[in-house]
């Protein structure tokens, strides 16, 4: 059997060509490469290899950029509470970074470069060290340039101190992840000068004709027409899609068929972690029930399901019993339906589940804009709206009211002026799919909230952006604009509000910190570090600042992070005399925290960690 | 220098942060990781990292029109596109017009502008700049201030008015409207009219609406990028630009048949 060390080892001497896993690291590999399940590892140090490395993906050959040679990366492992140490060795001729996702790390270990250290150079070995006071189903990727869309990520699993609270006689991990042979810095600039050009779904005249037919020319004509007048589009559901992505599920394409294998009658657990650069998916098991177990690495009280939708840089664990001794397809299928990833799970391998076909694709509606003026609240899928659309509150030229004092730039084309709550409702155009479908407000921790304190103050904070000229932001401003951080202080709880002016999903993520999801009045909200906000959706999170530090909040599609969609929230620590600092624009001047006894987390001593450059 | 300003207001208003070595006690929000690693090292890091989000450059190019144009006249060959490099804020535009004539081998019309653009409304940028023409002779050069961008309804439009070196004063509108068909096959109906504020009899042209040019196309997007097409274009003089040019025994309108590549990179 392979120990770590060995596989490390090997993968790290080179490339590796996914269709046979020669060279995968084992938990990635197929059923018929010898992958029987996960196991246990304990380690405590790992040695990480960043470089190029040649991949087949589908058959044909690509440039990577790859930890330890393979694409996912390795599975880091080890125990809650154990002080691992990470050895990074940049072989590139770029600075790289590694963040551990979802990690409750000392901030100068959060590997965001420029927010908590300088970056690894080039030919330069970093070292990262920690213990954190957390397990579940993680993961890690790069925080430089675009890395995370050539391969530059992995799973990271933290075993419990204790009993693991969900059993299991099996596990596997599933990396879903988008792969494109074009270069990222290309992709972004073709959406840089053409947003649609990815989209081989939008409406076209035969639509309309077939719309006119159905809910007749009048109507039809009216729907193009509001549209058109705010030049937005109803397919714009995914910026990047399968035209030129290709979907993977541990690093393996649908003809790859990636396959688990499992006894029947047997609990496989299956750690689900979205590490796509792009791409929100749909994960569903056809005839196969799965049972919810823990979301973004902390466990939830078990919710069944049939169908999920998992926002980038999530993660869920679910548990299935699959008792009839046949192949079930693990589907992961792309929000806006333009592709799907499909492996098998099967009581032997050398078995291919069958493929379902892909869904129609979801179009947008008057709701999505935050326009829905009629009181009755029907998401009807052709995007018609019969109920009385005030335009008259939305001016038809380039003013937009403002609902919140945000900046109303170039860079914000819509402004949601009727916000919803959909926190109960599952992802986008799973509204009406004929199973059950997981929505937040289903989410209960399995243990008590540890803070359950009233929120001292709000803050406010809209997704922005403006989809022509693509540009994205958080109230209206990119990071290139910013002029100064959001101000946490040590210790105080606070609520943040969320508002999504535009009609994209995008899953926001906050570092160093969990946040308790406001589905409900109640101790047990679900605790997340990354939430997926849809199209006019106003949602709140509350969160106690015990981290001091820097903390990147960003959008977690790759793309509209560069394109702005990143601010970084301080957390700063309660010293002795009162802190002064400019308020952060578009948000409250920041209250300074109550003098409760609250215990503090300590501050790590500076102490330079960094390694001679080689 | 927005964080420098950020930072320096923060030393202002915390006069504690003076006594050097204290980044520890009053540490700078958005700056506390400068404790732990190399002051210059991590300050180079912070402004990649703003540049990164959000202040990225790009280059576009596109030829909107490169065809062959058969008519009643000349075949001609017709280029018309744009070039620009710049930020979402800034960006440096070059427009050109090129016009050949393949039976006399020349250029009938040369034009070229350098232009600054700038948004100014969520979907509208704002264009000044200068425009030189080589051809028709005798070459000009004049001032140009202009409007480009997506009004409602999707029709994608650029107005420009342009003040020459002889103080003639005239404007352009162009509008480009696209209905898809299919998702690669797109019908492109095009409108550009010309206008003139006074007599111009070097260049023919008479004041008023001096020409109008309707066209549709329709084009194969094989890769969005790449879009072979074939369509219509009709041209028309009119009022006394008109009259100029039926004095020299010309056509005043000209119907065209027309094949081309629409490209962008």
């Amino acid at each position: 059997m392979l120990t770590r060390r060995n596989l490390l080892r090997t993968a790290a001497a080179g490339g590796f060509f996914a269709a046979s896993g020669a060279l995968l690291p084992a938990w990635a590999r197929s059923a018929n490469a010898g992958n029987k399940g996960i196991f246990e590892v304990s380690g405590n140090a790992f040695d990480l290899t960043i470089g190029h490395s040649n991949v087949e993906i589908g058959g044909r050959s690509g440039h990577a950029i790859t930890i330890n040679g393979t694409l996912p990366g390795p599975l880091i492992r080890f125990r809650e509470g154990e002080k691992v140490t990470l050895n990074v060795h940049n072989t590139l001729d770029e600075d790289t970074s590694i963040h551990w996702h979802g990690l409750l790390v000392p901030f100068h270990m959060d590997g965001v470069p420029g927010v908590s250290f300088p970056g690894i150079k080039p030919k330069s070995t970093f070292t990262y060290e920690f213990a954190v006071p957390q397990s579940g189903t993680y993961w890690y990727h790069s925080h430089s340039g675009l890395q995370e869309q050539l391969g530059h990520y992995g799973p990271l699993i933290i075993d419990p101190a204790g009993a693991d609270p969900v059993e299991a006689d099996r596990e596997y991990v599933l990396v879903l992840s988008d792969w494109t042979f074009e270069h990222p810095h290309k992709v972004f600039a073709r959406l840089k000068k053409d947003a649609a050009v990815y989209n081989f779904q939008q409406r076209t005249a035969g639509d309309f004709l077939r719309d006119a037919r159905e809910n007749g020319i009048g109507p039809t004509f009216t729907d193009r027409a509001s549209w058109g007048a705010m030049r937005m589009s109803p397919t714009d559901i995914s910026d990047v899609t399968a035209s030129v992505y290709t979907y993977l599920i541990n690093g393996h394409a649908t003809d790859d068929n990636w396959t688990a294998i499992f006894n029947s009658g047997e609990r496989v657990r299956l750690r689900i972690i979205n590490a796509s650069a792009m791409t929100i998916f749909n994960f569903r098991i056809p005839g196969l029930p799965m049972t919810v177990v823990a979301a973004d690495g902390l466990p939830v009280q078990p919710v069944e399901t049939d169908e999920f939708q998992i926002g980038v840089a999530e993660t869920y664990d679910v548990i299935v019993s699959p008792t009839r001794a046949r192949p079930f397809a693990l589907v992961a299928e792309s929000i806006d339906r333009s592709g799907q990833v499909v492996a098998t799970l099967a009581p032997e391998a050398g078995l291919v589940a069958t493929a379902p076909l892909l869904r129609e694709p979801p179009v947008l509606t008057h709701r999505d804009m935050g326009m829905d003026m009629s009181s009755m609240d029907h998401g009807s899928m052709a995007g018609m709206d019969h109920g009385s659309m005030d335009h008259g509150a939305m001016a038809m030229t380039d003013t937009v009211p403002q609902s919140h004092d945000h900046r109303m730039g170039v860079g914000v084309d819509n402004v949601a002026m009727v916000q919803v709550s959909r926190i109960d409702e599952p992802g986008l155009g799973l509204e009406s799919v004929p199973h059950r479908a997981l929505r937040y407000s289903q989410l209960r921790s399995l243990t008590p909230n540890p803070d359950t304190r009233a929120p001292g103050r709000e803050i406010e904070i809209h997704l922005t952006g403006n989809m022509e000229r693509y540009m994205w932001s958080f109230d209206g401003v990119k990071l290139s604009e910013v002029t100064g951080p959001i101000i946490f202080h040590e210790s105080e709880r606070l609520r943040v509000t969320l508002v999504n002016d535009t009609m994209m999903t995008h899953p926001i993520h906050l570092h160093g910190m969990f946040f308790d999801l406001v589905v409900a009045d109640t101790d047990h909200k679900p605790r997340k570090h990354t939430v997926t906000v849809k199209p006019a959706e106003r949602l709140s999170f509350d969160v106690t600042a015990d981290h001091v530090g820097d903390w990147a909040f960003h959008c977690h599609l790759l793309f509209h992070m560069h394109a702005g969609m990143m601010q970084v929230v301080s957390v700063l620590p309660r010293v002795a005399g009162a802190t002064t600092h400019t308020p952060h624009k578009g948000h409250e001047p920041a209250v300074p925290p109550s003098e409760e006894d609250i215990p503090t987390t300590e501050t790590p001593t500076p102490d330079r960690q960094h390694e001679g450059h080689h | 220098m927005k964080r420098a300003h950020f930072i320096a207001s923060f030393f202002m208003l915390s006069p504690l942060v003076f006594s050097s070595a204290v980044a520890q006690e009053t540490p700078v929000p958005g700056s506390q990781a400068e404790a732990y690693w190399d002051k210059d090292d991590f300050k180079a890091s912070q402004d990649a990292l703003k540049r990164e989000h959000g202040g990225a450059a790009t280059l576009f190019v596109l030829a909107d029109r490169f065809e062959y144009q058969a008519s009643d006249d000349a075949p001609a060959l017709l280029l018309e596109g744009q070039g620009r490099w710049g930020t979402d804020e800034n960006r440096l535009l070059i427009k050109s017009e090129l016009e050949y004539d393949l039976d006399a081998g020349a250029f009938e019309e040369a034009e070229v502008q350098a232009l600054w653009s700038r948004p100014i409304a969520r979907y509208f940028d704002v264009q000044a700049g200068v425009r030189h023409d080589f051809e028709p002779g005798p070459s000009r050069t004049y001032a140009v201030a202009g409007i480009q961008g997506l009004a409602p309804y999707w029709f994608e439009v650029d107005g420009a008015v342009f003040l020459s070196e002889e103080g003639d004063l005239s404007a352009r509108f162009e509008a480009e409207y696209e209905v898809s068909l299919t998702q690669r096959l797109i019908l492109q109906p095009r409108s550009e009219l010309n206008f003139a504020a006074e007599d111009v009899p070097e260049f023919e042209t008479g004041a008023g609406l001096s020409t109008a040019e309707i066209g549709l196309r329709l084009r194969y997007e094989i890769d969005r990028q790449f879009a072979p097409y074939v369509g219509v274009n009709w041209k028309a003089s009119t009022g006394k630009t008109a009259d100029y040019i039926r004095a020299r025994g010309e056509h005043t309108e000209t119907l065209s048949f027309v094949t081309g590549i629409r490209l962008w990179f």
